[in-house]
C-alpha cells in the first residue's frame, strides 16, 4: 500500500529525515517510535502533504502512484488520513458542516454519491457511537474549546467518517487520560480492517496496549534504525532509548 | 465644471446652511495633510465632472432590482436624491421628504435637524449641510415598534454623465418606540456617482433603532456619509455597516451617547477587491455613567484593495462605570492589499473598563492545512475560513432575509476567487 524508499526531507534548512525506508501492507499496524526530535513528526507531516517541508530526496508510492506528486487534498481524498498531534481550532466554521464537505469531497474524487444533509447524517450518527462523541461537540466550531481529549476524540471520529485506506495517527495518546486513551483506541480498532493499514506515531508504549502493532520501528536521527515486533516497544519501555542511540552513534 | 468648482450656496438658504456654508469655506475640503483625512484622497473625485441634475430615465425594472429578495420591508426609492412617490403616514409613523416634512411637522424637525452634526469641524457634513437639497425624514411616534423594516433605496442615473447628491436625512425615534432602517446605494449606468450624505438619527429614551447600510454597488459608485446618531438615556441603537464593492468609500459612523443606561453597537464588514477604497471612522461619545459600547469592524482584504479603520472612544469624566469594547481585525488576502488600522481612546473617568485591539494579518495557514488535509480543495478552504472570518458580523444581523442576502453574496465573492 505504501512504500517509503530512502526519503530526505528539510524544514528550513535542516535536513530531518536522512534516507527512510518503510514499507505498510493492507492489514498491517505499524508502529513508530523514537526519541524526541528524531524525525517522527516530520515523516507524518510530509506524508500528509505539509508545504513548508521540503522533500529532498527519494520516493513515496501510494497505492502505486507517486504521493508526493499529490496536493493535501488529493492524498487526503485518496485515502491518507492524518490524525493531528494537534488539531486545529477554526471557530466560525461549524463540525458538522465542515464534515459534510470534508466527506463529500472524499466521495466526489472516489466517484460516488455525494451524501444529502439526511443520509449524511445518518452517517454521522452511525459513526458518532464508535467513539462516544457528543452531538453537542458537532454543533460547535470545529475544535474550538474543545478539550485534548475531545480534539483526539474528534480526529478519529473524522478519521471513521472519512474512511482512509491509510491512516497516521501523530502522538495521538499525547495528553489522553486512560479512558479517553481507550476510547480512542476502541475507534481506531473498530475502523481497522484486512483492507487498510496504520502507521502509529508515538512516544510512549502505553498507546500499543490498546493498539496492537504488527511492527516496531525505531526512528532515530531521520532514519530507522531498528525494526520489531511489539516487544521492542516494551523494550524501549523499560530501557529508554539511551542504548539505541549508544549503538547506532557507535556504527558513526 | 468639477465637482470642486460646482459647489455654491443655493440661492434662498436658511440659517442653518448659511452657518454651514462658512464652515465649509473655513475648512475647505480635506487634504491627506488632515489627520482624519490621511489615508483617503479625495482629490480625483474633486476634479471629476459631476451633474447635478435631478432628472433621470431610470426604469421600474432597476429599481424591482434592487429588492432584497424575500424581505417584507416598507421601501423607499430616492433618486437622485429626490424621494419618489408620495409621501406616506402610517398607524405610528410617517416617512415623507424632508423639505415636505418642514412644512408640516415644523417643530419635530427643528428641534432635531442639524442638532448634533458636526458642522464646523467636518467639511463633507458642512457641505451636506449647506447645500442639501432634500432628503427623508422617518418619523417614528412614542411608544411605536415599526414591524417591517423601512428600506431605503438611493439610486443614481448614471446612464449618460456621472450623477452626485447631497441627500440629508433626519430620522426622529421617539420615546419607546422601535424601528429598522436598512439603506443601499445603487447606481444604474457605468458612470460614476457620488453620494455625499449626512443621516441624522434621534434615538429618544428607551428606543430601539437599527440601521443597516449596505455599500454593494458599481465599482464606480463613491460615497462619503456620516451617520450622526444621538442616544437619550435607556436606549438601545446598532449600527452595521457592510461594504462590499464600490470606488472610494468614506463612512463616519458617530455615537454621543446622551443619558445613562445607553447600549451602542457598531458593526462592520469589508470585504473587498479590486482597487475600492473604504475607510470607516467611527466615535463612541460616553458623557453618562452606566453606559456600554460594542464595536466589531472585520475586514477582509483582496487584490489592490485598501482599508482603513480609525475608531475613536471617548470617556468623559462624568461616565463613570463606562463599559466600552473595540476590536478590528483585518485579513490581507493578497500581497497589493493594505490597512491602516487605527484605535483611538481617550478616557477622563476613573472607574471605567474598556478594551481595544486590532489585528491585521493573513489567512492562518495551519487551518487552511487541516482543512486540505481533510479533502477540501484549497479554493473551497479558503473560502470556507474567510466566510467563517467575515460571519463574525454577519451572524450579527437578526434579519433573516437580510442576513441570507449577504451571506449569499459573500459565498458568491468568495467562489469568484
Amino acid at each position: 500500500m505504501l512504500k517509503i524508499d530512502n526519503l530526505q526531507a528539510s524544514i528550513e534548512g535542516k535536513q530531518i529525515l536522512q534516507g527512510l525506508n518503510l514499507e505498510v501492507k493492507p492489514g498491517e499496524i505499524h508502529a513508530i517510535m523514537g526519541p524526541n526530535g528524531s524525525g517522527k513528526s516530520t515523516l507524518a507531516s510530509v506524508l500528509a502533504g505539509r508545504e513548508e517541508y521540503e522533500v529532498t530526496g527519494g520516493n513515496v508510492t501510494f497505492e502505486g502512484g507517486d504521493l508526493l506528486e499529490l496536493s493535501p487534498e488529493d492524498r487526503a481524498r485518496a485515502g491518507v488520513f492524518l490524525a493531528f498531534q494537534y488539531p486545529i481550532e477554526i471557530p466560525g466554521v461549524s463540525t458538522t458542516s465542515f464534515l459534510k464537505t470534508a466527506v463529500n469531497e472524499v466521495r466526489k474524487y472516489r466517484g460516488l454519491e455525494e451524501l444529502d444533509a439526511v443520509n449524511f447524517l445518518k452517517l454521522m450518527k452511525e459513526k458518532m457511537k464508535t467513539v462516544e462523541i457528543d452531538q453537542a461537540l458537532l454543533s460547535r466550531s470545529l475544535n474550538e474549546g474543545f478539550s485534548g481529549g475531545e480534539k483526539k476524540r474528534n480526529e478519529v471520529f473524522q478519521m471513521s467518517l472519512l474512511e482512509p485506506k491509510l491512516t497516521i495517527l501523530d502522538e495521538t495518546d499525547s495528553g489522553l487520560d486512560i479512558d479517553a486513551l481507550k476510547i480512542v483506541s476502541n475507534g481506531v480498532n473498530a475502523h481497522k480492517n484486512s483492507d487498510n493499514a496504520f502507521i502509529v506515531i508515538t512516544h510512549y508504549q502505553r498507546l500499543l496496549d490498546y493498539i496492537v502493532p504488527d511492527f516496531v520501528h525505531v526512528l532515530y536521527k531521520g532514519r530507522i534504525v531498528k525494526s520489531g515486533t511489539k516487544e521492542l516497544a516494551l523494550e524501549l519501555e523499560a530501557k529508554g532509548y539511551d542504548w539505541i542511540k549508544e549503538e547506532v552513534d557507535s556504527l558513526v | 465644471m468639477t465637482l470642486k468648482d460646482s459647489i455654491a450656496l443655493p440661492q434662498g438658504a436658511d440659517q442653518n446652511q448659511q452657518d454651514a456654508w462658512e464652515h465649509f469655506q473655513r475648512l475647505g475640503f480635506p487634504t491627506t495633510k488632515n489627520e482624519e483625512w490621511k489615508f483617503t484622497n479625495v482629490n480625483a473625485l474633486l476634479e471629476t465632472v459631476f451633474s447635478q441634475s435631478q432628472e433621470h430615465s431610470i426604469q421600474e425594472k432597476d429599481i424591482s432590482n434592487a429588492s432584497i429578495k424575500g424581505l417584507d420591508a416598507h421601501e423607499i426609492v430616492v433618486i437622485n436624491g429626490v424621494l419618489q412617490g408620495v409621501s406616506s403616514s402610517n398607524a405610528g409613523y410617517s416617512i415623507s421628504s424632508l423639505s415636505e416634512a418642514i412644512l408640516k411637522q415644523p417643530e419635530i424637525v427643528s428641534k432635531h435637524y442639524n442638532k448634533g452634526s458636526k458642522n464646523e469641524a467636518e467639511a463633507f457634513t458642512a457641505l451636506s449641510t449647506a447645500i442639501a437639497a432634500d432628503g427623508i425624514f422617518l418619523h417614528v411616534t412614542k411608544g411605536h415598534s415599526v414591524v417591517k423594516p423601512i428600506h431605503v433605496k438611493f439610486f443614481f442615473d448614471a446612464q449618460n454623465e456621472n450623477a452626485v447628491s447631497f441627500p440629508r436625512n433626519l430620522i426622529v425615534a421617539e420615546e419607546n418606540s422601535e424601528v429598522n432602517i436598512i439603506v443601499s446605494y445603487h447606481t444604474i449606468g457605468d458612470h460614476q456617482s457620488l453620494a455625499n450624505d449626512v443621516t441624522e438619527i434621534v434615538v429618544g429614551e428607551y428606543a430601539r433603532v437599527e440601521h443597516f447600510k449596505l455599500q454593494i454597488d458599481t465599482n464606480n459608485a463613491s460615497h462619503i456619509g456620516t451617520t450622526q446618531v444621538s442616544q437619550a438615556a435607556n436606549s438601545l441603537f446598532k449600527s452595521h455597516v457592510i461594504s462590499l464593492t464600490g470606488k472610494l468609500i468614506r463612512n463616519n459612523t458617530n455615537i454621543e451617547l446622551n443619558g445613562e443606561r445607553i447600549e451602542s453597537h457598531m458593526n462592520g464588514l469589508y470585504m473587498l477587491k479590486g482597487d475600492t477604497h473604504v475607510d470607516n471612522h467611527t466615535i463612541a461619545d460616553h458623557k453618562f455613567p452606566n453606559c456600554e459600547s460594542h464595536e466589531l469592524y472585520i475586514g477582509v482584504l483582496d487584490d489592490k484593495s485598501r482599508g482603513v479603520f480609525n475608531g475613536k472612544i471617548f470617556v468623559r469624566q462624568d461616565a463613570q462605570k463606562t463599559n466600552a469594547f473595540q476590536s478590528n481585525r483585518n485579513l490581507l488576502i493578497s500581497d497589493d492589499a493594505k490597512v491602516n488600522t487605527k484605535p483611538q481612546l481617550e478616557i477622563w473617568a476613573d472607574d471605567v473598563s474598556c478594551s481595544h485591539g486590532c489585528t491585521t494579518g493573513q489567512l492562518d495557514e495551519e487551518a487552511l492545512f487541516y482543512l486540505r488535509a481533510r479533502g477540501i480543495g484549497k479554493v473551497k478552504a479558503r473560502a470556507l475560513l474567510l466566510r467563517a472570518f467575515a460571519g463574525e458580523v454577519i451572524e450579527k444581523i437578526k434579519i433573516e432575509a437580510l442576513r441570507t442576502y449577504l451571506e449569499d453574496l459573500i459565498v458568491e465573492r468568495l467562489d469568484q476567487n
